[in-house]
């Protein structure tokens, strides 16, 4: 059965306005004036590290708390004003799994269904349809706390699609999952989107951004720092750099300076030396640099070239980044001047 | 996800109201969740399931000689006493075990669900009357097994569990409230006790209030345990109604009427 509104909501063209969304708890302004806008069908992807207020605007996009100032339209209805329309029109994935650990997987599948207005024997059928398609049937009978966390992700995310809303809010629905269930994880995101919703998803893995988004905001300190696609903001960093290994140390300084000289940039060297990173404007004159560094004797242990990462883009727009690795964070700014 | 969805007919306009009918809906279908809970968690019986055993056993062999002569004189007194004790008390748990669930990730999903804001708090209230109905039975029973004879017959023994099973939720909104704007269960549990233990044990529940000085008389006449207790006792030894029936029930409604509301809206803010 396909309602008259869902219509109106594909012809939306974002899912999600917020205007300077702003949330302050105590005197730490933890959403300091946010702005997002989220085009209908597409995944975004909000990027931050931890703490920079990524689930408290997810939660305030969500209706699950209250902005202090700022607005926020879910295909246009008012999250604070409308908020029970557009809970009808969100499924929310939290942080930390959503779903009740007590209980099996079909027992917490049938409650929300029945909530949302199955009838039980629609609920009984939707539950295992989606235990089916999410391969949870092991865990169908027996209480969750006995499973995996991965698990437990992947029925918090079946429970979010039961009324198959068009937008869902995902809260790092990664963060703590093994590779192998992680990737399962991104299929299922982007079978999502296939069918139709709209995906906001929240993550601390630039990879993850990387893989998934069609659009990124950084967030930094409750502020979005940039947003744009992945490939703008990659752009916005610049070149390709170039990476070499020097096999024995004490060249090191010298090998610099053969960089510097014959690709006419300033280069830097890792904290634990041996790595030289320099902007690669050219091609072509690395070849000439190579031959530079043979007469020289200096010899390779590795060379390799690299696109910007979304690493770099990110330790770039949000200054410092994480505290380990500021260091490397200046360095690498100092190679792509 | 490519199959057409299964929407159910409520959802084919969107509406920002949740109908009485969803409330009452979306409530029991919560009260079936918190059956399911026990199901799967039943050591959190054991309050309601030894309380009635153990205090009947030492309120009765303890007080009996000393209050009402012997045991058997004493059991019509303080059957319902025990009663309605071991249920107020059992009461308290619900306030407790609403704070626990509300720091579960699963009260975010039900707080990001089209439902009837109520229903996750009422649907919890409601599933407690199951434990309000074992220790009832077991209130009865384990009179009957020291001999209690209640005159009032059967239907009027049953007549008073209901009303003491329906006073207890109306109870349970107080400490819900305590749930909700508590910090931690802990503090809940504390805050309940505080006024549980003065109200059941200032009251005529174990002893006649004429024993008592005066000045200690008059807030046991006032209070509403009193009458309750009063209420079941009319019911249960003389199958009679009374006054007391009526005040009880009356209280039960202005609890409900006050709790309710403000709880619901200060479990909304927390949201």
């Amino acid at each position: 059965m396909i309602n008259d509104y869902r219509k109106d909501l594909e012809n939306a063209k974002y899912a999600v306005e917020a205007q300077g969304l702003v949330k302050t708890f105590g005197d730490h302004r933890a959403v300091d004036g946010v702005d997002l806008k989220v085009p209908t069908g597409s995944i975004y992807g909000v990027l931050g590290p931890n703490g920079a207020g990524k689930t408290t605007t997810i939660r305030m996009l969500a209706t699950l708390l209250r902005p202090d100032s700022g607005e926020a339209k879910i295909f246009g209805y008012d999250a604070a004003k409308d908020s029970q329309i557009v809970r009808q029109l969100i499924g929310v994935t939290g942080q930390y799994a959503s779903v009740d650990e007590s209980l099996s997987a079909t027992e917490n599948l049938i409650i929300f269904s029945r909530l949302l207005g199955l009838s039980r024997q629609e609920a009984k059928r939707k539950a295992n349809e989606l235990l089916e398609e999410f391969g949870l049937m092991e865990a169908a009978k027996r209480p969750l706390k006995n499973f995996s966390g991965g698990m437990r992700r992947r029925l918090d995310l079946a429970a979010s699609l039961i009324a198959q809303p068009p937008l869902i809010f995902l809260d790092e629905p990664t963060t703590g999952l093994d590779p192998r269930t992680r990737n399962q994880m991104w299929d299922t995101i982007r079978r999502l989107v296939k069918s139709g919703s709209t995906v906001l998803l929240t993550t601390q893995y630039l990879q993850e951004a990387d893989e998934l988004a069609d659009r990124i905001a950084v967030i930094d300190r409750g502020r979005v720092v940039a947003e744009g696609t992945v490939n703008e903001l990659k752009e916005s960093i610049g070149t390709s750099s170039l990476h070499l290994s020097i096999q024995h140390n004490q060249d090191t300084q010298n090998a610099r300076m053969i960089v510097e000289r014959v690709l006419e940039v300033q280069s830097a060297v890792s904290p634990e030396g041996g790595m030289i990173t320099a902007p690669m404007a050219s091609a072509d004159r690395v070849t000439d640099l190579l031959v530079a560094l043979r007469e020289e004797g200096i010899q390779l242990a590795e060379l390799s070239v690299q696109k910007p990462s979304l690493d770099e883009v990110f330790l770039t727009i949000t200054g410092e980044g994480l505290n380990e690795s500021q260091a490397q964070s200046h360095d690498q700014r100092g190679g792509n001047n | 996800m490519n199959k057409p969805a299964t929407m159910s007919v409520s959802k084919s306009h969107l509406s920002n109201k949740s109908s009485f009918k969803q409330a009452l809906r979306n409530s029991f279908t919560m009260a079936y969740r918190g059956i399911l809970k026990i199901r799967r968690t039943p050591e959190q019986l054991f309050d309601v399931t030894f309380q009635p055993i153990i205090f009947t056993l030492m309120f009765t062999y303890i007080f009996g000689g000393a209050i009402a002569g012997n045991v058997e004189n004493y059991l019509p007194i303080i059957i319902p006493g025990i009663l309605v004790q071991t249920v107020i008390t059992g009461s308290v748990v619900t306030g407790t075990q609403l704070r626990e669930d509300m720091d579960k990730g699963v009260f975010d999903r039900f707080k990001s669900l089209p439902i009837a804001r109520i229903a996750p708090l009422a649907g919890a209230l409601l599933a407690d009357t199951i434990r309000y109905t074992i220790a009832t039975v077991l209130t009865f029973s384990m009179g009957f097994v020291l001999g209690y004879r209640p005159e009032g017959g059967i239907g009027s023994v049953v007549i008073a569990g209901l009303l003491v099973i329906a006073c207890a939720w109306a109870i349970s909104w107080i400490f819900a409230f305590f749930g909700v704007i508590a910090r931690t269960a802990s503090s809940v549990q504390g805050i309940s006790m505080l006024i549980l233990f003065p109200l059941t044990f200032l009251s005529n529940a174990f002893v006649p209030a004429d024993t008592m000085p005066n000045w200690l008389q008059w807030f046991v006449k006032i209070n509403p345990i009193s009458h309750l207790v009063t209420a079941v006792r009319d019911l249960a030894n003389s199958g009679t109604v009374g006054w007391d029936l009526i005040i009880t029930l009356i209280g039960a409604a202005v609890i409900v009427a006050i709790f309710a509301p403000i709880t619901v809206r200060a479990y909304m803010r927390k949201a």
